[in-house]
């Protein structure tokens, strides 16, 4: 049976609702709609005056080999980065439910990194991997190893996607720990009577299991590396070398904000709505279907 | 089919000892069952068994070899939940089939197996269906299935009916009786339903907080009970017990009359108790009386009828009279007599004498 409450008249209902709908139009749909509008005008350099061009912005970037390189940057950081940050996640997940002793600190201690905001992270990483500094730069260096991420595009990518994963292991580690403690208890041991070994339980019985909070995290993991990974690589790498970290969420930053080309950015924004829009209407509707049992 | 043997086993949590040491030999094809009220350590004994719990001292073996060292998966036992422990995303088929999918079994025996647990336990409709789609005895059965179809040496039983209603509970019962009697496999059932215990059992464990009180027969724990605790749990309604001192003089004589010497020694004794389960006692004249009591309420249940009473100290009793009788009302004083050989005695430490 649903329980329902049930208002008399729209006054109390509509004071509830208020506030997440003024979040909602402040910070959503009125910057979404700036974004809309001035995607169809081009601006001169110092902002004095714009000029109506309709779709024009749209056509130039399409057309532009650096946008699509883009495209794919931001394709290979974003699947790194969720990939690394929830496989991350579940391997610690799976050790802290194993833990009987002890496993209270151990789970403190991994929710730590995500209370660390992603500028502050970025910068943590950007010392340590410093090409003249840095901590682990000299380690590598003593090992016979060159890190230079400046220079080598590799490099500052592997860095980008360690730094914006780690503080998101503490967020996903929650939920997969959520998810593995939701598991009867009981399912396991009568796998474990059916003959089945560590691994294939893992296989076959808890990774299933637990397939609607890794879908669930993978819709808000590659959100995330997205639109929020910006701080970190901002610090780290300014979207270089050349164009190597420049993911779409950047260049958004620095041709509106950088190379003051309003009119692309606000086009490349409403791009990227689209996209993930796009992505998580799909991802709502096919993959959600299978993983509930 | 397999003999088990528990020798002196013991369970501690860290510093808390909760199963103090239980002897017992199974033979082939008996159906023991482990009765005790909750936190009596009943589940912790099975999970020893089938190894989900570690054995802190003590011995278990299984067809005369120790297995105390061994995984639950090498033990060749299979064990049916309280909550079935189901796998939620697989199909019925896929369920039963999944130990011996792991064991490597080629697919055509896999689904002759599973098509013959199915028919034997009327699942043959619902192979294709998921867990969530079948009602609460059905999924006991798919439970009970997947234990049989992989023709284990041991089947063991987790309060497996505790999550049923009333009705499916005595069908399933009887199905879970008739099984094991026709696979004839070495069972151990835990229970906390001295009716489930009565009806299943070859033999019976029952536990008081840790300790086997008494193993045996379920007729002969209910005649002989070892201790007070026993008498107090098998058997419905329960004994009731009280002191001498709540008697009469002359009732008193009838009582003493009635036992023999050990028993006749023990009533001195302050704290020894007299025990008299409610279907011996029968409601009699006022000058042969062994027990006189002041009703409370009575229950007419139909084909019996208890009396709940106090004795002139307090003490609650309860008679059991066969068929309908004459409602006694409450504050009606009341004479019973008990019949010859049922007063048991029982020392302070709860100790049959």
């Amino acid at each position: 049976m649903e329980k329902r409450v049930k208002f008399k008249g729209w006054r109390l209902p509509m004071l509830l609702l208020l506030p997440q709908l003024v979040v909602t139009v402040v910070f959503f749909f009125y910057p979404a709609g700036q974004a809309v509008w001035q995607s169809m005008f081009i601006s001169d350099p110092f902002g004095l005056k714009s000029q109506f061009v309709g779709l024009g912005n749209f056509e130039f970037l399409l057309a532009d080999k650096f946008y699509r390189a883009s495209f794919i940057t931001t394709a290979i950081f974003s699947g790194l980065t969720t990939l690394v940050s929830m496989g991350a996640a579940l391997y610690l997940a799976v050790l802290a439910d194993r833990l009987i002793k002890g496993s209270g600190a151990y789970r403190t201690l991994l929710i730590w990194p995500y209370a660390v905001a992603p500028a502050v992270a970025g910068v943590l990483w950007l010392f340590m991997f410093n090409s003249r500094v840095g901590v682990v730069t000299w380690y590598l260096g003593l090992m016979g190893y060159d890190w230079n991420h400046v220079l080598n595009d590799n490099e500052a990518m592997g860095l980008v996607v360690v730094a914006s994963s780690w503080g998101r292991i503490s967020y996903n580690f929650l939920f997969f720990l959520a998810g593995l403690q939701a598991i009867p208890k009981s399912v396991i041991e009568a796998a474990a009577i059916d003959g089945a070994q560590f691994w294939t339980r893992f296989r076959t019985i808890v990774f299933p299991l637990l397939s609607p909070t890794t879908f669930f995290l993978l819709v808000v993991n590659i959100v995330y590396a997205f639109f929020e990974t910006f701080g970190v690589i901002h610090t780290i790498t300014s979207g270089g070398p050349q164009q190597a970290t420049t993911i779409l969420v950047y260049k958004v930053f620095s041709d509106g904000f950088v190379g003051q080309d309003l009119g692309s950015s606000a086009a490349q924004s409403v791009i990227l709505l689209v996209i993930v829009g796009a992505l998580t209407i799909f991802q709502f509707k096919f993959i959600e279907r299978r993983v509930h049992y | 089919m397999a003999t088990i043997k528990l020798g002196n086993l013991k369970k501690s949590f860290g510093k808390t000892e909760v199963i103090h040491g239980i002897d017992i030999d199974i033979d082939e094809g008996e159906f023991i069952v482990i009765v005790g009220p909750s936190g009596c350590g009943k589940s912790t004994m099975l999970r020893m068994v089938a190894g989900l719990e570690t054995i802190t001292s003590g011995e278990v073996q299984i067809n005369g070899a120790r297995v105390n060292e061994l995984e639950p998966m090498d033990r060749n036992i299979a064990m049916v939940f309280q909550n079935y422990a189901l796998y939620p995303h697989m199909c019925v088929f896929d369920n039963m089939a999944y130990g011996l999918k792991i064991a490597k079994m080629p697919k055509p025996e896999i689904a002759e197996r599973v098509r013959a647990v199915a028919e034997m336990l009327e699942l043959e409709e619902y192979l294709q269906r998921r867990p969530r789609e079948l009602s609460g005895g059905q999924r006991q059965r798919v439970a009970m299935g997947r234990a049989i179809v992989r023709k284990p040496d041991v089947f063991l039983f987790d309060e497996p009916l505790s999550n049923l209603d009333a009705k499916l509970r005595v069908q399933m019962r009887l199905e879970i009786k008739e099984l094991q009697r026709s696979l004839a496999v070495t069972t151990l059932y835990v229970t906390h339903d001295q009716v489930e215990a009565m009806t299943l059992a070859d033999r019976m464990i029952v536990m008081n907080d840790g300790i086997a009180d008494q193993i045996g027969a379920p007729l002969d724990v209910y005649e002989n009970p070892a201790t007070a605790f026993v008498a107090g749990f098998i058997g419905s309604p329960a004994t009731n017990f009280f002191g001498a001192d709540e008697l009469t003089v002359s009732q008193n004589k009838a009582l003493t009359a009635a036992l023999n010497d050990a028993e006749r020694a023990a009533l001195d004794q302050p704290a020894t108790m007299i025990g008299i389960r409610p279907e011996h006692l029968q409601i009699c004249e006022p000058n042969g009386a062994c027990l006189t009591l002041t009703v409370n309420y009575s229950e007419a249940l139909g084909a019996e009828t208890l009396i709940h009473g106090k004795l002139p100290k307090g003490t609650a009793i309860t008679i059991r009279q066969n068929g309908r009788l004459p409602l006694p009302e409450g504050g009606q004083e009341l004479s019973a007599v008990w019949s010859e050989h049922s007063v048991m005695v029982f020392e302070q430490n709860g100790r049959r004498v």
